[in-house]
């Protein structure tokens, strides 16, 4: 109460208000979230919308006198897709401008599934924290939960054991497997291959098995945390790797039979849906989008985090950047997962899982019952949490999707002043407007799917 | 990272690059840049330039309930932060740009021009803090319903100003 007389009386904060009655709302309520008609948008809005402005090479670029924005009106028709369409994969909704069959515009429309994740983080402690980031991108939950605490950790200074880190490269790679079995599903069942969505999700569920046998939960595992990993791996895990990979690679085999050289197939995934590799990069585009262009940017082999540069795999890249491109770049980065995953299994040194910092990890529940220490340390960091350095820290990592960013400020408390995930499916989705620019609408919906939007990530 | 800030020698002020930031383990260093707002475009441009492909992250902070933050010599902390991470593919490296942004007038320019991939990041600063991108072609809101009022991320932003309705629970009239 006295914060709100004090502020009464600050005359900055009395202009503030001022200029936010005058400036803001007027802003804010302009409502032009949806794709105008033509009429009423003007030329340059226009321009951006069909892609003119993307910096291209000379050779490339788009003279914005050749497109033709006077198009008659009558001749193009504005439909609306979502955000309940089947093959959003979630609640993406699109505006599409047609002329006839043909997409002229797009514009993505998003924030159905906004929860306020973001604002949520502030509100809760860094040991609490991984329970919310995990829920973001619900198809790669270990990959949010690591570049947390990555972030949480740096801040922290603390080095978290070899095991540790070993573990986590495990989980995330199982992980990014049963994310791309996931994506291989739901784009089979956008082709209309529904047998592949049933050997998709046939084959992420001895992923999702693993992982509650390990973490207690199929998925938002929360098993990830600052400081290492919430549990070590289960007894005979060797065996279950084992069983995993030699399925899975299998499996893949009979994929391409199934649909890498089938015609129907590649008929629709063929030359739909070309991105360059300078408009991936304009647009910010990263993960196995950008790959599909020819760029070979991954962050476990450019800027490696954990223990990736012990680890010998290919970064695999694409040549025309189409959808087809796309399906081979994961499909083959199933494989590759595969070939890392026998390498940490063999390479699993022993030792801690977590830091014995009694600071940032709690103690052991039978330690409880011997030390009033021990009851302390519990109750304090299950309580206010542990306290972070002031500072601030953008940690990235490769998630499934591309670059799964975490930018964390501290000011020295218990629980972050400001929680920021640079989303992959957020970016990468601004990309879909270039991608359906002159396709066919009946390939709109294999071109959202070789996107791989994850919407809990992309609204937060 | 010493040949980049030498390539920037114009746009960079000496003071611009903080050596001693808090952050660790030997991969996640960063370089730091604190221009000007005025000259923050300028920067990020000249960024470009030296090779920087991709603006990979921008997101805004506000810092009203911590404004004694570590800021280097000559900058004067605001309210609000906007941050840019730009990332170089070419040198293998990350730069991180923080301008100051008083909250009487929460506007920078915007850098859609220069990276096209910032729209609907800066929409989502916009949306999410209220920080006005001048120059964005298409400055709404991204998240938030568009007749929403308010920016969520704002640390004065009343949250649980809107009661949540449960089922047995009375109504708001």
């Amino acid at each position: 109460m006295s914060e709100h007389d004090h502020h009464d009386r600050d005359p900055e904060r009395d202009h503030r208000l001022e200029i936010e009655s005058t400036i803001l709302p007027a802003e804010t309520s302009e409502g032009a979230q949806e794709l105008l008609p033509r009429s009423g948008t003007d030329a340059s809005e226009l321009r951006r919308e069909v892609g003119a402005v993307l910096r291209l090479p000379e050779g490339n670029y788009i003279d914005p006198s050749d497109i033709d924005i006077e198009r008659r009106e009558d001749e193009t028709m504005i439909i609306n897709m979502g955000p309940q369409h089947p093959s959003t994969h979630g609640v993406l909704r699109l505006m599409l401008e047609l002329d006839g069959e043909t997409v002229l515009r797009t514009k993505p429309i998003i924030g159905y599934l906004h929860t306020g994740m973001e604002k949520t983080g502030e509100e809760l402690t860094y040991a609490q924290g991984s329970t919310n980031v995990t829920r973001m991108d619900y198809l790669s939950p270990l990959h949010n939960e690591l570049v947390f605490s990555l972030a949480t950790e740096a801040l922290l200074n603390v080095e978290v054991p070899p095991r540790a880190v070993w573990i986590r490269m495990l989980m995330t790679e199982l992980n990014r497997v049963s994310s791309h079995l996931m994506w291989m599903a739901t784009n089979g069942m956008d082709l209309g291959s529904t047998s592949m969505m049933i050997y998709g999700f046939r084959e992420r569920e001895m992923v999702l098995s693993f992982f509650e046998k390990t973490t207690g939960l199929r998925m938002n595992n929360n098993f990830i945390r600052p400081g290492g990993v919430a549990a070590d791996l289960p007894d005979g895990w060797q065996d279950d790797i084992e069983v995993i990979c030699d399925t899975i690679l299998a499996r893949t085999f009979e994929y391409d039979e199934l649909l890498t050289g089938q015609p129907i197939f590649r008929e629709r995934t063929e030359a739909i849906g070309n991105l360059t590799a300078e408009e991936a990069l304009a647009l910010s585009v990263t993960g196995p989008i950008l790959r599909s262009t020819g760029v070979p940017w991954d962050l476990r082999r450019s800027m490696p985090y954990l223990a990736y540069d012990k680890l010998d795999f290919d970064v695999i890249v694409g040549t025309y950047g189409d959808n087809f491109d796309r399906y081979s770049v994961r499909l083959n980065e199933i494989r590759e997962s595969i070939k890392m995953i026998r390498q940490i299994a063999e390479q699993m040194p022993p030792g801690d899982y977590r830091v014995q910092d009694r600071k940032v990890t709690p103690p052991p529940r039978a330690r409880i019952d011997e030390s009033m220490e021990a009851l302390i340390h519990h109750f304090k960091i299950f309580t206010e949490g542990f306290r972070v350095p002031e500072g601030e820290v953008y940690v990235a990592i490769e998630s499934p999707r591309g670059e799964l960013g975490c930018y964390l400020v501290s000011d020295g408390t218990s629980k972050p002043y400001r929680l920021h995930i640079r989303g992959p499916s957020f970016v990468n989705l601004q990309v879909l407007p270039v991608l359906l620019r002159g396709g066919l609408m009946a390939d709109a919906v294999a071109v959202i799917s070789s996107v791989d939007p994850v919407m809990g990530e992309v609204d937060r | 990272m010493s040949e980049t800030n030498t390539a920037l020698g114009a746009a960079l002020p000496p003071s611009a690059v903080l050596p001693e930031v808090p952050r660790l383990p030997d991969r996640l260093v960063d370089q730091l840049a604190f221009p000007p707002r005025d000259r923050y475009l300028q920067m990020v441009e000249a960024f470009k330039a030296a090779g920087f492909e991709m603006c990979a992250d921008l997101c805004a902070v506000d810092y009203l309930t911590h404004p004694g933050r570590t800021l280097p010599d000559g900058v004067r902390s605001e309210r609000f932060e906007v941050v840019v991470n730009l990332l170089s593919m070419s040198l293998r490296q990350r730069v991180r740009i923080r301008v100051q942004v008083p909250e009487v007038d929460p506007t920078v320019s915007s850098i859609v021009d220069v990276y096209p991939g910032a729209d609907a990041m800066e929409r989502e600063a916009f949306d999410m803090m209220g920080i006005i991108f001048e120059g964005h072609p298409d400055l709404t809101r991204i998240l938030m319903p568009e007749d929403w009022e308010g920016h969520p991320l704002r640390k004065d932003y009343g949250v649980g100003r809107i009661p949540v309705q449960f089922k047995e629970a009375p109504g708001p009239r």
